[in-house]
């Protein structure tokens, strides 16, 4: 008889040794995400006609720099988790899949770092 | 690599389409399409953090036909993958799983993200 409860027999298991940590963060994100994602959509709606000074400015508003950032965290973290899940399933190939799960991740941080590191800079006005 | 040879189990193309694995396949097309879309939020961002000529460029782009027809598609995109997602997130907490409601959620998801996306560029124009 084993005294390790079952949570402990389970914890990091599946072949990615992760347990359910990928698709628990997946969820995460996407809750997060609901608000964030209504907030922006209906922010972006009363900004179609405004002009370059008017957006810096919504920006620049300390509340929607956070709310900006945390979409923007959000939704780039969301994308790689659900890239990878279609890669893993159509890529067969153990190298090719290596090389597109790595050049996937890399692309979509460095386009989450380019929208993050363009917001902060307009809100401390670069 | 040995383990290629095995045989595959039965795939898309020998069933009959249904509401259920339609709406789970659009899931996923959307969600990569929205990914791609990212590139023009990250570029439309970085645009108004640049200058206002960079700015312009951007909104140039975007208002083009081509442009407007992208972000049409990607609206209608971003609901659809919000209200299934909303379904997935529903049924992960343990509801609706039954074939009965499993079917009613699905076609409350072919026509919201529809309405949604009128009503928003209906709003917009």
């Amino acid at each position: 008889m084993s005294l390790r409860t079952p949570l402990a027999r389970v914890r990091g298991l599946g072949s990615a040794k992760e347990g359910v940590a990928h698709w628990w963060a997946q969820r995460v994100t996407a809750v997060a995400l609901v608000p964030l994602t209504l907030w922006f959509v209906i922010s972006l709606l009363f900004m179609t006609h405004a002009d370059h000074e008017t957006l810096q400015a919504w920006i620049a508003q300390p509340l929607v720099t956070v709310l900006l950032v945390a979409f923007l965290f959000s939704l780039f973290y969301h994308a790689i988790l659900g890239m990878q899940v279609v890669i893993e399933d159509y890529v067969h190939q153990e190298g090719t899949k290596f090389v597109s799960l790595l050049v996937m991740k890399f692309l979509l941080i460095l386009l989450g770092g380019f929208a993050i590191i363009a917001v902060l800079r307009i809100a401390f006005g670069g | 690599m040995a383990t290629n040879a095995r045989p595959l189990s039965p795939h898309l193309q020998i069933y009959k389409p249904q509401l259920t694995s339609v709406l789970s396949i659009l899931h996923r097309a959307t969600g990569v399409f929205l990914t791609i879309g990212t590139l023009l939020l990250a570029y439309w961002l970085v645009a108004a953090a640049s200058g206002p000529e960079a700015f312009e460029h951007a909104q140039g782009i975007i208002g083009s036909m081509l442009g407007q027809l992208l972000l049409f598609l990607w609206t209608l995109a971003l609901f659809y993958h919000f209200c299934n997602g909303i379904r997935h997130l529903v049924w992960d907490a343990g509801y609706g799983l039954d074939i009965e409601s499993v079917y009613r959620s699905g076609r409350y998801v072919l026509w919201v993200p529809v309405v949604l996306t009128l009503i928003c560029w209906i709003i917009a124009a």
